[in-house]
């Protein structure tokens, strides 16, 4: 399979920078935030963020793990059902800014299990979403409120994030060859 | 470590489990048990879903811990009271079932008092049958949970010395315990009195286990400690001289404990005959995990649920 | 083929002939006129029915089936089960009295022998009960059953527990000189148990009838024979332990004989969880099909052992007959739990297929089986015209290709009762043709008649 790098290392560590620093200005500081990273990589962006906000902040922002896959919609058309983990919310999230990380955003349905689920832990003052790619195709009415990088892509392509604490190395890749049904 | 296959239709024992679907099923029912702990325990993977109870032998702990599990994944979850339904008009085992899938059933939760009728509903119909205990023959999401359990507990299962106690012979818990111990390689010892021990031949076709008369033996460094549930009626059938004897004879109690590991674990499936089997001290002692057991129950039957409660269903009948 | 034209007889040539009460087993011509072996030569015109390669052997007799008639006629009829019996070769078949009523009286014998005149394919002889309604409490009125014709006493299926009661039934019987034919069991030990206690019982979870417990019975009932001189026939060993006793018995010279199914010669309690062949030494995962209601029988599949045991007495002349056991069943009786199923297997039609295949595989002589089934049963009856291709005798005889391979498929059964754990199974022998009286009570579509009439 046909594989295009998208983002290198260091383009990935430039667009998280900008990120961290885009979330604190919107935010109009630290305080009050959570971040939830999405299993499975949402995890390590969003523990790496937090620890670029306390780089340049000085603020601890607690960081959680969502894991979505008792949340989703389309259990019964996968037939074998994905490996469900322990889902770890740091605090109550009532009144708080919750920052939801992902890897790729793509047809919005995840995000849509994932504001479920954050729901289901109490009532945050507002959820906003941040993504390393977004590559088009949504099939909600959900758009990231921080976007690492857009990446134009067709129905028979696939993004994948590969992150140092997960697959070894840092970078984004694009995939051809293999039709698949968004 | 063997890949989980998790396309399987039906959960009838722990025989053809591999340790690495053991586990896959513990870890789910971790990420269970988390739900469990929540405000509001419940997500809505099954909803939609219809798991139906069918308890043709009494068993309020067993089908309340499903129904709190169908109920926790949003599945609509019913409950066929045997007792008021056509089967006491003499409708077959197999029609009943039949009937509750052409009304929507997408899973069966049995619990009979013949060892087997999980396997011949498996045989001729197509839906997905979880096991609540069939006679003297297997109960394999009691062994799960008590799997679950010693790994929570103790950190892990393979190597643990484990003494199971009591009337082996005619116990299901006994049996699917040793399938899953033994595929996540505990190392087991039964023991009771001899009319309640199964003979070393009948272990042929069974897991290897070392068997004893004698409690002392058995309880040697054992890691946990498993009483089973003594059924008075054995008492009656001849094969105990009394309760009595058998209490000083078998019963878990604090001096006894003490023979074991200095943490054993004491499991036990319930309902407990409080004073007979296991004594109110260690029952309810620091090294008991009885209670949690029960908890514990609830999370591993919604990972199975969750992960084999949702193929789309055909009648199928087999050749 | 159609049936021969009467007159005029029917020459039977080039089959191996396989007499074993006469000693014969050669490649001979059998000239069939007016119903009997004939003893002269065939006469110019006679139709001539050409076996090259095919097994011609008497009638076979089954000294054990269960009619269910009358009853049970949802499971068969005299009619369906001898035609049954007809299909496996039998001309001759010995019903069991566990009918509903039981065949405890005069009426009940009369029933049987009428129905079987009239709807029966081939010779039906009823066994009466030792105990009123079988329950095990009184003796049946054993005189008026034996001169109503029956040919033995049993209460089969519910062994007589009251060693005191079989030991009078024995000694009433003898003034009849009628075998008392015991279910050996002690329904004591065997109580509740559904397979063969063992490893695959505990493997299961279900309850186990010991070995033990044929055995004692066995035992007993070999001690009142020796007590009363009566004749005892011990039904369907199953159990190595039983066939020690009887070569006690039999080297004693007491009046005991003893028979043996042919399932229980072929398969052992693997099958019950839907294991074929030998168990192996540790068992995985139980296959889909275990708890297979269709081998539940009574006495249950044992051992290789025992099987082996069996087949050792049966080689060795102690055991002196073979006899199905025939016991059909609705499938309701057996589409349900494991405990709540019938005991029984539908045997007839399989039983010279399964005995056959025993030939094939080595484990068994040609001539023990067909003995066991013809001249051994004939004997223990009393009747020297059974069992025997005798001059001037009923022409009953079967016509086999013991190369012919087959499947079992229940659904062609001629019985009503499809209960059988072979169903699928390849078999080797087959019954091309049965002969009853002369007549033809059975005729497989492959035989056809071949050869011109004799010049």
């Amino acid at each position: 399979m046909a594989e295009k790098v998208i983002m290198t290392a260091a383009e990935m560590g430039r667009a998280l920078s900008r990120l961290a620093h885009e979330v604190v200005e919107r935010n109009g500081g630290a305080a009050g935030l959570v971040f939830l990273g999405m299993r499975t990589r949402g995890v390590p962006l969003a523990q790496r963020l937090a620890a670029r906000i306390k780089d340049f902040e000085g603020v601890d922002i607690p960081v959680g793990a969502l894991d979505i896959g008792l949340y989703r919609d389309d259990l019964s058309n996968l037939g074998v059902q994905p490996k469900v983990q322990r889902t770890d919310i740091p605090q109550d999230l009532f009144g708080k800014d919750i920052v939801l990380v992902d890897d790729v955003l793509y047809t919005g349905r995840s995000i849509r299990a994932a504001m479920d689920a954050i729901i289901d832990f109490g009532r945050p003052r507002t959820i906003q979403l941040l993504v390393l790619v977004d590559r088009g195709h949504r099939e909600l009415p959900i758009r990231a409120d921080y976007v690492g990088k857009n990446i134009p892509t067709s129905l028979q392509e696939e993004v994948q994030v590969r992150l140092e604490e997960v697959d070894g190395q840092d970078e984004a890749v694009l995939m051809r060859g293999e039709v698949k049904a968004p | 470590m063997t890949a989980p296959s998790l396309t399987r239709r039906h959960v009838l024992d722990l025989d053809d489990f591999s340790a690495g679907e053991i586990l896959h099923i513990l870890d789910t029912a971790d990420a269970m048990k988390e739900v469990l702990a929540r405000e509001v325990p419940r997500v809505p993977a099954l909803r939609g879903r219809t798991v139906v109870t069918a308890f043709y032998e009494a068993s309020t702990r067993t089908r309340v811990s499903f129904e709190l599990a169908a109920r926790a994944l949003s599945a609509d979850c019913v409950n066929l009271n045997v007792a008021l339904s056509s089967t006491t008009k003499g409708e077959s085992l197999l029609n009943t079932v039949r009937t509750l899938r052409a009304l929507g059933a997408d899973v069966i939760v049995m619990r009979h008092s013949q060892a087997g009728a999980p396997y011949l509903v498996a045989r001729y119909l197509n839906i997905c049958m979880i096991n609540a205990g069939d006679g003297a023959h297997a109960h394999p999401t009691q062994a799960l949970l008590d799997l679950y359990t010693m790994r929570e507990r103790l950190g892990r299962v393979e190597r643990l010395k484990v003494a199971i106690i009591g009337d082996i012979r005619h116990s299901r818990v006994a049996r699917s315990n040793l399938w899953g111990l033994a595929a996540l390689g505990a190392q087991v010892a039964l023991c009771g009195p001899a009319t309640l021990l199964p003979r070393g031949p009948e272990l042929e076709l069974l897991p290897t286990v070392a068997l004893t008369t004698h409690l002392e033996e058995a309880l040697e460094g054992a890691e946990v400690v498993m009483p089973l549930r003594l059924q008075l009626e054995r008492q009656q059938s001849g094969l105990l001289p009394s309760l009595r004897e058998y209490r000083e004879l078998y019963q878990i109690d604090g001096a006894r404990l003490a023979r074991a590991h200095p943490r054993a674990l004491v499991l036990h499936p319930g309902p407990m005959n409080e004073g007979v089997e296991i004594s109110t001290e260690v029952a309810h002692g620091a090294q008991s995990a009885i209670e949690s057991q029960v908890t514990n129950g609830v999370a591993v039957r919604m990972a199975l649920l969750y992960l084999y409660g949702h193929g789309e269903v055909s009648d199928v009948r087999a050749p | 083929m159609s049936a021969p034209p009467e007159g005029r007889g029917l020459l039977i040539r080039g089959g191996r002939l396989c007499d074993p009460a006469r000693g014969r087993d050669e490649v001979a011509d059998l000239y069939l006129s007016d119903g009997k072996i004939a003893l002269e030569s065939a006469p110019a015109g006679t139709p001539v029915l050409e076996v090259g390669g095919l097994l011609i052997s008497p009638g076979f007799i089954d000294l054990h089936v269960h009619l269910r008639e009358p009853g049970f006629e949802d499971k068969e009829t005299i009619a369906t089960g001898t035609q049954a019996a007809a299909r496996g070769g039998f001309t001759t078949v010995c019903c069991m009295p566990n009918t509903e009523p039981p065949t405890d009286s005069r009426a009940a014998v009369e029933f049987i022998l009428r129905r079987a005149a009239t709807h029966g394919a081939i010779r039906v002889l009823p066994i009466g009960c030792i105990t009123k309604g079988r329950r095990g409490h009184e003796l049946a009125e054993m005189g008026e059953l034996a001169a109503a014709g029956v040919v033995g006493f049993s209460d089969d299926g519910s062994p007589v527990a009251d060693s005191r009661l079989m030991r009078q039934a024995m000694e009433y019987s003898r003034a009849f000189g009628l075998p008392v034919i015991d279910h050996c069991q002690d329904p004591a030990l065997s109580q509740g148990g559904v397979v063969n206690e063992g490893a695959v019982s505990s493997r299961l979870g279900l309850v186990g009838m010991p070995a033990a417990a044929e055995e004692v019975m066995v035992a007993r009932d070999i001690a009142l024979a020796e007590l009363t001189g009566a004749c005892l026939h011990l039904a369907h060993l199953s159990a190595a332990s039983s066939v020690e006793h009887l070569r006690r018995a039999k080297a004693l010279g007491l009046p005991v004989t003893a028979e043996v199914t042919p399932h229980h010669l072929a398969l052992t309690e693997g099958r019950v969880m839907g294991v074929l062949g030998p168990l192996p030494h540790k068992l995985g995962p139980l296959p889909a099909s275990a708890y297979d209601t269709n081998a539940k029988v009574n006495p249950p599949l044992r051992t290789e052992r025992d099987r082996q045991a069996l087949l050792a007495a049966l080689r060795a002349g102690l055991i002196d007959a073979i006899a199905t056991d025939h016991a059909p069943h609705t499938l309701v009786d057996k589409e349900c739990e494991f405990d709540d199923a019938a005991f029984g297997i539908s045997g007839l039609e399989t039983a010279a297929g399964v005995l056959l295949t025993l030939v094939d595989k080595g484990e068994l002589e040609l001539t023990t089986v067909i003995a066991a089934l013809t001249a051994g049963p004939a004997r223990l009856l009393g009747r020297p015209d059974l069992g025997a291709l005798r001059a001037g005798a009923a022409a009953d005889l079967v016509l086999i290709d013991p190369r012919a391979e087959w499947a079992v498929e229940p659904a062609q059964f001629a019985s009503k009762g499809h209960n059988t754990p072979l169903a699928g199974a390849r078999l080797r022998g087959k019954v091309l043709a049965t002969i009853y009286g002369g007549h033809i009570a059975y005729l497989d579509p492959a035989l056809e008649m071949k050869g011109a009439p004799l010049a």
